[in-house]
């Protein structure tokens, strides 16, 4: 049994996080609210700032004539394909560079060099290359994951405490036990790192491929919208955009915490 | 009984190149480990202390000199930390030397069991590292390093990573199954009192290059577990000759 002291130290626990819940709540209430009223009494011009009702209407709209999950649809199977396709990618790239110290240092100004340049700006050259379709989208966003993953993993990798190196070299282990014995299971909370900040580069890049070529998806649904001076359209996009990046963070989010009790 | 030899050590050199240049790291040493020895090495830090118990288990090449072990002696090396793996339950870690080795017998596996359990982790053995106490996690280690059933142990300053009072308590422990297992000791260690209450034999170094200072023999009234021998008369005695060898300045 706790001590009285101690219900009430637990108490105040609970009290603080259950206060911070409704401030953050209240937060988006307030934002919303007052930005619904302003439109309500004309203070915003509502054509450029469009308003929560006017987006929610564009999402009814959208809905009913099925054309929301198609984009929607469309840009969250891209995005989990560059996803996975970008994690495997860079795990085995990271993991050759790991093996092989001369290759890593060799490549070493390359990967800083690709992971410093605005991805963006080879847009155009894919497009030519690849074509104006889906594959060039995801091929853009692959480029945006992969160096990051590379980078991150590979980091991991070589933290790998030195002296539990010395241990297994001790214990005579060939450099392939070396690797899925030490080396890959230590560096799993660096892997879990990696694809979060993948999920988020994923979208940004099929964001951005979405906007150069496509002829669906979320990001399409932005640039048309700004094309046509649909601003309800354009703030839709991003209402909806922010939705699926946050569910697709905390996805991954809970992936760490039930592989990481297992670990 | 006449001791048997199970290591000798010949004339041992070490010559390390770096940028800066060629350092020497361990010159002229040789002797002789007996089975069921405890010897210690003790010296100033970078003496090559640790140096030698690499070229032991074959992770650095011998410059000059050589190095021999009797009837195939094998060697099973302890790190300065515990250094389990936390993706590991305590039965996996120890099994870890047996998987590489690729010796992961049922009956080895039985032999790694029985000693958990002679050494009172027992009821761990599904448990991770993290749930255990800093001295059950040193005995993990100890019996991971006795798996492979190793005659001559090296020790690399085992306990260093350890606050005093456990340290105390993890050296009587390791000791008593090393004694136990019947093993022969390497250990390399700074803190003169550990090495006196636990070793037969004492090897002071000098400053880089490691050369052999002095061979001590340890000879202890009653002696018996490291913590009882630290009460012994001569203890003190021991420990000012090797204070003195050991020629610390501030």
């Amino acid at each position: 049994m706790y001590s009285e002291e101690h219900i009430r130290y637990l108490k105040k626990l609970k009290r603080n996080k259950i206060i911070i819940l409704i401030t953050q709540i209240m937060l988006a209430v307030l934002f919303i609210a007052t930005w619904q009223l302003l439109a309500h009494f004309n203070l915003i011009n509502t054509f450029i700032t469009s308003s929560p009702s006017r987006v929610l209407k564009t999402i009814i709209n959208l809905h009913q004539t099925n054309n929301l999950y198609t984009h929607i649809f469309s840009t969250v199977f891209e995005t989990i394909i560059s996803f996975s396709v970008g994690t495997i990618i860079g795990i085995v790239i990271a993991t050759i560079l790991w093996w092989n110290n001369f290759l890593s240092k060799v490549l070493d100004p390359y990967l800083i060099v690709l992971n410093s340049l605005p991805k963006v700006a080879l847009g155009p050259i894919i497009i030519i290359w690849i074509g104006a379709n889906t594959t060039s989208i995801v091929v853009m966003a692959l480029l945006i994951s992969v160096i990051v993953t590379i980078i991150n993993v590979l980091q991991g990798f070589k933290e790998t405490d030195p002296i539990k190196i010395k241990l297994m070299k001790a214990l005579g282990a060939t450099k392939y036990q070396t690797y899925f014995k030490l080396v890959l299971p230590s560096s799993f909370n660096n892997i879990i790192s990696a694809l979060k900040i993948n999920v988020s580069m994923s979208l940004i890049g099929i964001v951005m491929g979405e906007f150069l070529v496509s002829k669906k998806g979320i990001g399409y649904l932005i640039m048309y919208g700004s094309q046509v001076f649909n601003l309800d359209l354009v703030i839709t996009g991003i209402v909806i955009l922010a939705i699926v990046s946050a569910i697709m963070y905390y996805l991954v989010y809970y992936l760490e915490k039930k592989l990481s009790t297992n670990n | 009984m006449k001791k048997k030899k199970i290591l000798s050590i010949e004339n041992l050199k070490k010559i390390y190149h770096t940028k800066q240049g060629e350092i020497l790291a361990v010159d002229n040493f040789s002797f002789n480990l007996y089975k069921g020895e405890f010897v210690a090495i003790v010296g100033p830090s970078g003496c090559g202390k640790s140096t030698i118990l690499s070229i032991l288990c074959g992770l650095e090449k011998i410059t000059k000199g050589s190095v021999t072990f009797h009837n195939n002696a094998t060697i099973g090396y302890m790190l300065q930390q515990d250094s389990l793996f936390k993706w590991r339950t305590i039965l996996d870690n120890c099994l870890l030397g047996l998987e590489i080795k690729k010796t992961l017998t049922d009956e080895n596996k039985q032999y790694v069991l029985n000693l958990l359990k002679t050494y009172g982790l027992g009821d761990f053995i599904n448990n991770y590292p993290t749930s255990l106490s800093g001295g059950m996690r040193q005995r993990a280690a100890l019996i991971r390093t006795l798996a492979t059933k190793p005659d001559i142990l090296l020790l690399d300053e085992p306990f260093s990573a350890l606050d005093y009072q456990t340290r105390l308590a993890v050296s009587d422990d390791v000791y008593n199954i090393i004694k136990k297992e019947g093993k022969s000791v390497i250990m390399v260690t700074h803190d003169i009192a550990e090495a006196i209450s636990m070793a037969d034999r004492i090897i002071v170094l000098t400053k880089r290059p490691g050369k052999i200072k002095k061979i001590y023999d340890i000879n202890l009234s009653n002696k018996s577990t490291p913590i009882e021998n630290r009460k012994a008369k001569e203890f003190a005695h021991y420990y000012e000759q090797i204070w003195k060898d050991l020629d610390f300045h501030v």
